[in-house]
């Protein structure tokens, strides 16, 4: 795009990107402005460079307000992802943030069980720095290859639990099964998911038979991710209980799982 | 600094840049960027007689140079607009087209009729939305079905009505010429052409509903070619619209005899895109010595 007084507004610097995985990328952008703003849950929406349409919604992994930036972590889906994997430090990238409605959480000394299902697991991040020991993180992944962001747990003083599908690493199998534990360990204040739609089904109905309220982050193709375009539908109930759809981008990604229809 | 006022069925708009319905919401989410006022004017989204909850997601898909969407006219219905939203958009010192739909001729009708009791400047009638089974496009693709919405709409305001027109024909200055007929004081094109994308991996529409209406910057030659064919079938002004993405591309919609152009898909991309092409557009009058945007309208000299 064209350099204006317009994209100047939304233009940030990258001050570093880190390759994770062969497919997941962890990019930190110089944004001051929206990092004072920001919430954990909100996503940014970034526009590669190369003739793309539309913008890519990509959930924040850290919130850095003394340092004015914020991480993300994304994995490389197609085109429009891979030419953002292919920026650098020092680079800039076009981005509106931040968007969206974020997590609602309990007091720092609530127990929080967060669930993270492949790249569904950044988001998860910065709501562990915030509850710390009161947090358990568990995070699934398809083999010990996608793993990623075990150690950032770990050092925000979460438990951790890791799982995959195949069992090359951490437990073997779904992340419900540690979940179910860890409610009847000790039942948590608020549990949260990001991650496959089965997945996030599933941690709905386990938190509504414990009766634990559940937020849960959704996906959806996207356009303008202010809320004005409406393509970003899903389907929710209304205060009378009502199916309506509502917004991916402005009224989530968050929602309380009670107001999602499966 | 160029004169970019233009003047459409008597209203003045001060400038010929319109937010196309559909990408614009009620304006509201783009207050945090900037003053509507800048705007030349803000086409709402397509609002139908009663609420409607649109098509299931997902409702967009991107494409070379564009993008398709079906989102199905989602809206609150024309009560809770003329309730909720129009109040404030009409302080919002810029020209409003309010954009409406329904299913059956008497449903358009009803909302136009209850429209003329507003102080919304122009009636943009839909008769071109190509995501809903009924109405929609199925009355913008027959010149039969085109005159008859087009005349009991007409009967129901006497608010200056622009309707609206498909590109999804075989010929769009007959359906012009059958609008015009019917008391249509300006025409707005194209709504978006029918298109459908695949996911290989699935074997899937990437839309929930199949096909999808197409737009961006890849249909704007189609946009600039009907939008000059119209101006040259009718007698009428002509708002043009489709992949209009720059002050350049503008100027070209102007010159095939757009009294105005609309806005939609690279306000998807960045909402400050209709200030740029404003900008744009007075920059390119100034380096080129026009004193008036209106002057470019219908200057395109055909071999």
């Amino acid at each position: 795009m064209k350099q204006d007084k317009y994209t100047e507004k939304l233009t940030y610097r990258i001050r570093s990107m880190e390759q994770l995985t062969a497919a997941a990328w962890s990019m930190v952008i110089e944004c001051p402005d929206v990092a004072a703003k920001a919430v954990p849950g909100q996503f940014v929406n970034l526009l590669p460079d190369g003739g793309f349409t539309l913008r890519r919604p990509i959930s924040i992994c850290g919130i850095d307000k003394n340092a004015g930036t914020l991480r993300i972590v994304f994995e490389v889906r197609g085109k429009g992802t891979k030419a953002l994997s292919e920026l650098r430090a020092g680079d800039t990238v076009n981005m509106l943030a931040p968007l969206g409605h974020g997590f609602t959480l309990p007091g720092q000394d609530a127990r929080v069980i967060l669930v993270g299902g492949g790249i569904g697991t950044p988001p998860m991040l910065p709501l562990a720095q915030y509850s710390g020991a009161k947090a358990v993180v568990i995070s699934g992944f398809r083999n010990r290859d996608a793993v990623i962001l075990q150690d950032d747990f770990a050092a925000a003083g979460a438990k951790t639990i890791l799982c995959t599908d195949d069992g090359s690493a951490g437990r073997f199998g779904l992340v419900t099964l540690p979940l179910e534990e860890e409610i009847k360990a000790e039942k948590p204040a608020l549990i949260c998911a990001c991650g496959p739609l089965p997945m996030l089904k599933a941690t709905a109905a386990l938190a509504e038979t414990y009766e634990i309220p559940c937020q849960v982050s959704l996906e959806e193709r996207m356009g303008c991710g202010i809320g004005a375009c409406l393509v970003c539908a899903c389907r929710t109930k209304d205060a009378n209980g009502d199916e309506q759809y509502t917004h991916v981008c402005k009224n989530g990604p968050v929602f309380n799982a009670q107001e999602v229809i499966w | 600094m160029a004169d970019l006022s233009v003047n459409i069925c008597g209203i003045p708009f001060k400038n010929p840049v319109i937010p196309a319905s559909g990408v614009f919401g009620y304006g509201r989410e783009y207050e945090q960027f900037y003053d509507l006022s800048r705007l030349g004017g803000i086409a709402t989204k397509g609002t139908t007689g009663t609420k409607r909850t649109g098509n299931l997601s997902p409702r967009v898909a991107e494409t070379t140079m564009g993008m398709l969407n079906s989102v199905g006219l989602q809206n609150p219905g024309i009560d809770a607009f003329i309730e909720k939203e129009l109040p404030h958009l009409l302080a919002c010192d810029t020209v409003i087209l309010a954009n409406i739909a329904g299913s059956t001729a008497e449903e358009c009708a009803e909302v136009a009729a209850k429209l003329d009791k507003t102080d919304v400047h122009m009636i943009e009638l839909n008769i071109s939305c190509p995501n809903v089974k009924l109405g929609g496009a199925a009355f913008g693709t027959s010149c039969t079905a085109a005159a008859q919405v087009t005349k009991a709409v007409r009967a129901a305001t006497k608010k200056p009505l622009c309707v609206k027109l498909s590109p999804n024909v075989t010929s769009i200055t007959e359906i012009a010429k059958a609008v015009e007929a019917e008391g249509a004081d300006a025409l707005s094109l194209i709504n978006t052409l029918l298109g459908m994308r695949i996911d290989l991996r699935t074997r899937r529409p990437i839309l929930h509903n199949n096909m999808g209406g197409f737009s961006g910057p890849a249909v704007f030659p189609v946009a600039v070619r009907m939008v000059w064919q119209v101006a040259n079938a009718v007698s009428l002004p002509v708002i043009g619209m489709g992949g209009v993405a720059s002050g350049e591309d503008a100027a070209e919609m102007l010159m095939a005899g757009a009294s105005a152009v609309q806005v939609g898909t690279a306000i998807v991309q960045d909402p400050y895109a209709p200030l740029r092409i404003i900008d744009e557009l007075n920059d390119w009058l100034d380096s080129n010595h026009i004193a008036t945007a209106a002057e470019l309208t219908g200057s395109v000299k055909p071999w």
